[in-house]
């Protein structure tokens, strides 16, 4: 009964100071997390619509999905590298981090408009 | 790097000086890098030189004729392309079973070539295609080399790339393979792959995606590197290097490189369904699994962390373990585990051996033997350990991917011997590294005796004359220096103030060996150069010069030139009719396609065994059996190889066990044993009746005693068993100079059948049937 509790207390210890350490994240991150999050749940919805109706014609359920998890990866990259506390990427300028991430989206766009069919 | 002149107005001489010496090295890398270009060019020349600008082999006529194709009628009709030339009469998807990297880059330089203004045939871009692609591979070597230990080693890997007999047997000027870009692809991908790695931009990710989608569109090879690249970053996640820039460097390579895969007909759905795929995402989930992990940890406290662990791990496991198990199921249920043969073949060295012949069968296949690895690597062979050693040293990301590289690329070169051109990169780079360090060694003991310090006696000589010692010297120098530290203390910090063009930081200690056994080192070290370049070139110009094509020997007589497989395909192109089918096997289905122009039946992609093994049982078959054969596939010319009168060893009755073999796999009537007497493959009087009256013998050996009177196979090293025989269902139209190719042709069925199928003794009871009478005693109404 004890160890329920405490684990309980831990659960609900753990999950305020998740919230508290993320709410300290600055907004431009924050934007690029609800982005890549937004990315994700549209994955989500095309696998759960593929698994519901059927997988053809194949390649462009498999363009949507990879454009999704493309943006999604390409604009954890770009958090990465925009990130203030990264000790690796502090000589790098934003600006030069966001020209990388368009010409790398332009690239995986121009490959899903292809593939799409 | 501290100066010991104490003045201000000294500091900026040294400035520039270092700017000019930096500045001098670059044009000077420069130049020898030009130079590097043209002898990789230059040293693939001599088939050239010594034959003539033609294509070589049989993949290349493929290659070549696709090509062809595809500069007369342009890309759209080459993406559409049904042939119906080949494979009769079931045809070939061209547009979706041709790896189109290798022709879509010669039609490219020659439409542009076109374009300027300079006309060169296709024949010679395609010629040609290999040589200029192994001068940029070489660059390639050199710039990826450079990422993993600096200029030096990437010059000298450069160098020894340039030269490798392995690299250049699959690269001589008219072999016209997929290989001869693909290695490009393979080192620039690679190369790429590092420079993000080490640099961690997403400019380099994009253009690593890229490279390998030109890799994937040129070779099947490409799928080494979409599972040694996970390969590696699983290690460098296991022995916590893991960071960002690890991150960049493969997340997006994984999401791109799929998609732009699947853009390849070739291999379209399969570069998600297929097992050599899986790892890739495999390693893509555990790299966001870690990445997760860290970034958690980095936005709790330590407390509040172990508890999150102990939370994910209770529930995750569960999680995982029904996942995991969802998918082993999935994969466990394909019979091979979902694998294709070829890699299946890879991984399980037996398994062609067992499953399928056809694979087997073929001499690249096969695996090496030692000597095969000083043929093609010569030098680097004992170089390659102490290259291992030095990428140790320190053990950065890069030196930990060449150390992979190599490792992989060894295994897979021991179980065929045409992946030691996967091999043959690795063995450069990591040779390029040993060379330079050891050249870097002995010539800073050399430039820090040169000024008249007196050298210290104290130092360990442990090196001998002669220069299989190098490789030790690598491991040696580490026990030398630790155990002189406290005597070359006082020396020591002399030493440092003075500027080493390569000083790395960790390096405190400072190595000096015996001025003379330095100058004798380096000696050593240029003759084995030397060695390398002559063995080299020789390797060049004798062994992997011959375009197979053209044969020459030589005998007091002088020089003879053996042109029979030209002047066969020139006959049938010029005294058959267009639409006439021929049946040859398979090694010649391309040649025949490329050369005369006449449809096959089929050809060296041997992608459908069945087809295979039915001409493999006409072969084997005798006469009426093999001619009911052919005549169901509508041929009308039957090919034969056969090296009996002038020595050619790779002809068709040596290939016949083969075929036997084959065509026994799918039609159970042939049987291997009926063709061998006690086990062993004669053709002389001793051999068996069903080998005897098989096809191939009969017309490999028809009219073969006229020759010389007694039948002297010259291959077989004996009389031949079978000499005087008349050929009851084919007619022989042509036969070369050698008699190395000869062709026959069907005989047409007869109008009129002049009595039934049967013996005279049991026609002559039955006559008052019918009135058609028989002939007198002949047993076969063909005739």
């Amino acid at each position: 009964m004890a160890r329920e509790k405490s684990s309980k207390d831990n659960a609900q210890a753990l999950f305020h100071s998740l919230r508290s350490a993320y709410a300290a994240t600055p907004v431009n991150l924050k934007i690029i997390d609800l982005y890549v999050g937004f990315a994700v749940f549209t994955a989500l919805i095309q696998v759960v619509y593929m698994a519901s109706v059927g997988s053809f014609p194949f390649n462009s359920f498999l363009s949507g999905v990879l454009s999704c998890v493309g943006t999604a990866v390409l604009a954890v990259c770009l958090r990465i590298q925009v990130n203030k506390e990264n000790k690796e990427f502090k000589d790098l300028p934003p600006e030069r981090a966001f020209a990388d991430f368009v010409l790398c989206n332009l690239v995986l766009h121009l490959v899903i408009m292809n593939f799409l069919g | 790097m501290a100066a010991p002149e104490s003045s201000a107005a000294a500091v900026p001489t040294l400035y520039t000086n270092n700017a000019l010496r930096n500045a001098f090295g670059g044009v000077l890398a420069f130049f020898i890098l030009l130079l590097i270009g043209v002898m990789a060019f230059s040293i693939r020349l001599f088939s050239v030189i010594k034959y003539e600008s033609v294509i070589h082999e049989f993949d290349p006529y493929f290659n070549y004729r696709v090509t062809q194709f595809l500069a007369k009628n342009g890309i759209y009709e080459f993406w559409n392309w049904f042939d119906d030339r080949t494979w009769y009469p079931l045809g070939r998807v061209i547009g979706g079973t041709v790896y189109p990297g290798l022709t879509l880059t010669a039609g490219t330089i020659w439409w542009l070539l076109n374009s300027l203004n300079i006309p060169l045939s296709v024949e010679t871009v395609c010629v040609f295609t290999a040589p200029i692609f192994s001068a940029f591979a070489s660059w390639a070597t050199y710039l990826l080399t450079k990422e993993v230990k600096g200029t030096g080693a990437g010059l000298t890997a450069a160098a020894l790339l340039a030269m490798v007999p392995s690299y250049i047997s699959r690269s001589v000027a008219g072999s016209y393979d997929n290989e001869a870009v693909a290695i490009f692809a393979l080192i620039f991908t690679f190369y790429l792959y590092i420079k993000t790695l080490n640099t961690g931009s997403l400019f380099y990710a994009t253009l690593n995606s890229i490279a390998y989608f030109y890799m994937v569109c040129s070779w099947g090879g490409y799928t080494f590197i979409i599972n040694l690249i996970p390969m590696h970053v699983l290690l460098c996640i296991v022995t916590g290097r893991f960071s960002s820039r690890l991150y960049i460097a493969y997340a997006p390579l994984v999401v791109l490189g799929t998609l732009l895969a699947a853009l390849v007909p070739v291999v379209g759905f399969n570069a998600v369904m297929t097992s050599e795929h899986f790892a890739s995402f495999l390693v893509f989930i555990i790299l966001h699994v870690v990445a997760f992990v860290y970034y958690i940890k980095g936005i709790l406290t330590p407390k509040m962390f172990k508890v999150a662990v102990t939370l994910v791990v209770s529930v995750g496991l569960a999680v995982c373990c029904a996942v995991i198990a969802v998918l082993v199921a999935l994969v466990a249920s394909s019979p091979t585990k979902g694998w294709s043969g070829r890699s299946l073949s890879l991984l399980d060295p037996t398994y062609a051996s067992k499953y399928i012949p056809i694979i087997a069968s073929v001499s690249e296949h096969q695996p090496p033997t030692w000597p095969s690895y000083f043929m093609d690597i010569n030098v680097l062979a004992f170089l390659v350990p102490a290259g291992i050693i030095a990428c140790f040293s320190p053990l950065s990301d890069a030196s930990s991917f060449v150390v992979l590289y190599i490792a992989t690329s060894v295994y897979f070169s021991g179980v065929m011997v045409r992946l030691m051109l996967v091999f043959a990169p690795a063995a450069c780079i990591t040779s390029g590294i040993a060379l330079s360090q050891a050249f870097d060694v002995f010539t800073r003991s050399i430039k820090f005796q040169l000024p008249g310090i007196a050298s210290n006696t104290e130092v360990d000589a442990a090196e001998t004359s002669s220069s299989t010692a190098e490789a030790q010297n690598d491991v040696e120098k580490s026990e030398e220096t630790s155990k002189n530290r406290p005597s070359k203390k006082s020396k020591k910090k002399e030493k440092e103030e003075k500027p080493l063009p390569k000083a790395k930081a960790e390096k405190k200690r400072l190595l000096a060996l015996p001025l003379d056994s330095s100058v004798i080192s380096l000696l050593l070290l240029i003759l084995l150069g030397a060695l390398y370049v002559v063995h080299c070139v020789w390797a060049a110009a004798e062994a992997y010069s011959a375009p197979s094509i053209v044969l020459t020997s030589r005998s007091h007589d002088g020089l003879h030139v053996f042109d029979d497989f030209r002047e066969a395909y020139a006959w049938l192109r010029h005294n058959t009719d267009v639409d006439d089918k021929v049946a040859s096997w398979w090694d010649y289905g391309y040649q025949t396609t490329a050369m005369a122009n006449r449809t096959v039946i089929v050809d060296n992609n041997t992608w459908n065994n069945t087809h295979i093994a039915t001409v493999g049982t006409a072969m084997s078959s005798p006469e009426k059996a093999a001619w009911e054969i052919f005549h169901s596939l509508d041929v009308k010319y039957v090919l034969v190889v056969f090296g009996g009168l002038v020595g050619y060893p790779s002809d068709d009755i040596n290939k016949f066990l083969w075929m036997v073999r084959i065509g026994g796999g799918v039609f159970p009537h042939i049987k291997e044993p009926d063709y061998l007497r006690d086990g062993q493959y004669r053709i002389d009087s001793q051999a068996t009746p069903t080998m005897l009256n098989c096809l191939m013998y009969k017309l490999s050996y028809y009219r073969f005693v006229e020759t010389d009177g007694k039948a002297f196979d010259r291959v077989r090293q004996t009389e031949i068993g079978k000499k005087y025989f008349k050929l009851t269902h084919f007619e022989e139209v042509f036969t070369t100079h050698h008699w190395m190719v000869r062709i026959y042709k069907l005989k047409p069925p007869k109008n009129r059948i002049r009595g039934k199928t049967k013996k005279p003794k049991t026609k002559t009871s039955t006559t008052s049937s019918r009135a058609k009478r028989s002939g007198t005693g002949k047993k076969n109404p063909w005739h």
